[in-house]
């Protein structure tokens, strides 16, 4: 049956093929073909060594990290007791998940603008005011990580219940209990390896999210990996251009390698 | 809620009596206490924000509808109702054209070709942004690759123009699309497809009775999200149109940035209530959904 579906499979798949692709090829030959100039890998030479652009990349990933061991953090051990012992607050975790898609980055990031502004404006005599400042430490501005975990908690509760939908959560908690496994250990040893594809996706996802979130780093005015890329754009289209697909590639690869390192032995679980 | 614990503890298995050390809720206090504060201020903010004027003379401050008044007024009704046009088609044709990709690939049933889709739309789903804009803007825009060998712009092709605009939110939408409905494709049964060719079904008759009324909640589901998505962009008409045309965000960002009159602050404010009241009228078609696509792909 599957096989006579084939060629309207190929189709589907090679408009599709065509569609994202495009773009893709038309964005290198625009950075390597430039008029006048003829063949030139000059856009591309001339990043490493452009102003800014080491610095916004690695605090990109700094924040990544942070962002995706702070919300899994959170996230894990909630949507593993709503499943076992809490079904109750199910529909108040699915809300408060939800309430972020209810925002918009743009507003999120005006109603933080706001809060930053109580700092000076009437907290500038007490302790507080310490931390105002503090979470806006350029070098590593936690007020970003905090608004970034916020926006990625849609998805990774998306990923994770639908992760957990499709396995027995309870059965594998109470066998493991049953052999003797402490919580702690029922839950890393038992669910964990059981949830890795719903965990490797919510980290995908939080990891392209961060790389590419640029709403609310530009208008808080720091300067991470997609605010530089746009910066540069004003000036050098070419560089841009160059950027903009290497930042892709460097997504690509990233997300690769973290499928690499998860999938080797996740072929006998996805059948289930 | 103890007391039921421990009565479903009871009831479910003897064995288990170590099991009630802690309760299941103090888990989820965590995610509670950190939205409360890194979602919570900022909505508090934005809404006392949005109610608020402040006498630029005196600088006391006093409550009124003023703010959302001239939020719905003028330039910024436009960007409103120019950000939900563009949303609601962009998501309309995204989901048009990926339910029948996922397809594709979950029949397909080839391991290799399925996470290669999956992780591209994963990459591409989140690729929005200013790489995104300057990525059609190299190819489709005035200096475009395209634009230049086809000579697009003597047929009148425009990119910084509302379908422009559509055909790039497409690029990050329909793999959002994909990844959303690639698990309820996966839910349906091979038993409930030869199920009903056994009863005689055609392959039209199965999608039409069996696969799309299962699948329904989930597809309006994914709708909605790619409603959110397209309508909470910024980054990417930022870089790609500037203000060729009118957008809610883009309108947000030129007030908090400070590019138009001081006070107007709180005007943004008020804007971005109306588009957080947009998108919860929104969820709140899509929660319901969201539930009914569980019944049937649960089990």
């Amino acid at each position: 049956m599957a096989r006579r579906l084939t060629p309207w499979r190929w189709a589907v798949l090679g408009l599709a093929a065509l569609y994202f692709l495009i773009p893709m090829g038309a964005s290198v030959l625009f950075t390597v073909d430039v008029p006048g100039q003829g063949i030139t890998f000059d856009a591309y030479t001339q990043i490493v060594s452009a102003d800014g652009f080491l610095s916004s990349l690695l605090l990109s990933l700094e924040l990544a990290v942070a962002t995706i061991a702070v919300v899994l953090l959170l996230m894990v051990p909630a949507v593993v007791a709503l499943r076992l012992s809490a079904p109750k607050l199910r529909p108040v975790v699915e809300i408060v998940c939800s309430l972020p898609l209810v925002v918009p980055p743009i507003a999120f990031v005006a109603g933080i603008v706001t809060v930053l502004k109580w700092g000076p404006d009437h907290l500038s005599r007490t302790p507080l005011f310490e931390t105002f400042v503090a979470v806006q430490n350029p070098a590593f501005p936690v007020v970003l990580v905090l608004a970034y975990v916020v926006m990625a908690l849609p998805f990774v509760y998306r990923s994770l219940d639908a992760g957990l939908r499709a396995i027995d959560v309870r059965t594998l908690v109470e066998a493991a209990r049953s052999c003797g496994a402490s919580w702690p250990q029922a839950l890393v040893r038992a669910v964990l390896p059981n949830l890795r594809g719903a965990l490797l996706n919510a980290s995908f996802l939080t990891l392209a999210l961060v790389l590419g979130e640029f709403t609310v780093a530009q208008l808080l005015g720091f300067q991470p990996f997609a605010v530089w890329i746009y910066n540069v754009g004003g000036s050098q289209a070419q560089m841009s251009v160059a950027v903009s697909v290497l930042s892709l590639l460097v997504t690509w690869a990233l997300l690769l390698a973290l499928a690499g390192a998860g999938g080797r032995d996740r072929t006998a679980s996805s059948r289930g | 809620m103890t007391a039921t614990l421990t009565r479903a503890d009871v009831a479910s298995a003897a064995s288990q009596k170590r099991r009630r050390r802690a309760p299941g809720w103090l888990a989820v206090v965590p995610l509670l206490a950190f939205t409360a504060v890194a979602f919570g201020l900022p909505a508090i903010a934005m809404l006392n924000g949005a109610f608020t004027v402040k006498d630029p003379t005196s600088g006391v401050s006093s409550y009124t509808g003023q703010n959302l008044t001239s939020s719905l007024q003028g330039p910024y009704l436009t960007a409103l109702i120019g950000s939900v046009k563009l949303s609601a088609i962009s998501a309309v044709i995204a989901a048009l054209l990926g339910l029948p990709l996922a397809q594709a690939v979950v029949s397909s049933r080839s391991r290799a070709l399925r996470d290669a889709v999956l992780t591209a739309s994963g990459v591409l789903a989140n690729f929005g942004g200013v790489p995104l804009a300057f990525a059609f803007v190299a190819t489709l825009g005035n200096a475009g690759v395209l634009t230049v060998h086809l000579g697009l712009a003597d047929h009148g092709w425009s990119l910084y123009s509302f379908w422009g605009l559509v055909l790039v939110y497409l690029y990050f939408l329909i793999p959002l699309m994909v990844l959303t409905i690639t698990p309820a494709l996966d839910g349906l049964r091979g038993q409930w497809r030869e199920a009903a060719r056994n009863n005689g079904a055609t392959g039209v008759q199965y999608w039409r009775f069996v696969a799309l009324p299962v699948l329904a909640p989930s597809l309006l589901g994914g709708l909605v999200l790619l409603f959110g998505s397209a309508f909470a962009a910024y980054a990417t008409a930022a870089a790609m149109v500037g203000s060729a045309v009118p957008l809610a965000t883009l309108q947000i960002a030129d007030a908090i940035s400070g590019n138009v009159l001081v006070g107007q602050e709180n005007v943004a404010l008020a804007l971005s209530l109306d588009m957080v009241l947009v998108a919860g009228l929104v969820m709140a078609v899509y929660l319901p959904l969201q539930r009914r696509s569980a019944r049937w792909l649960d089990a």
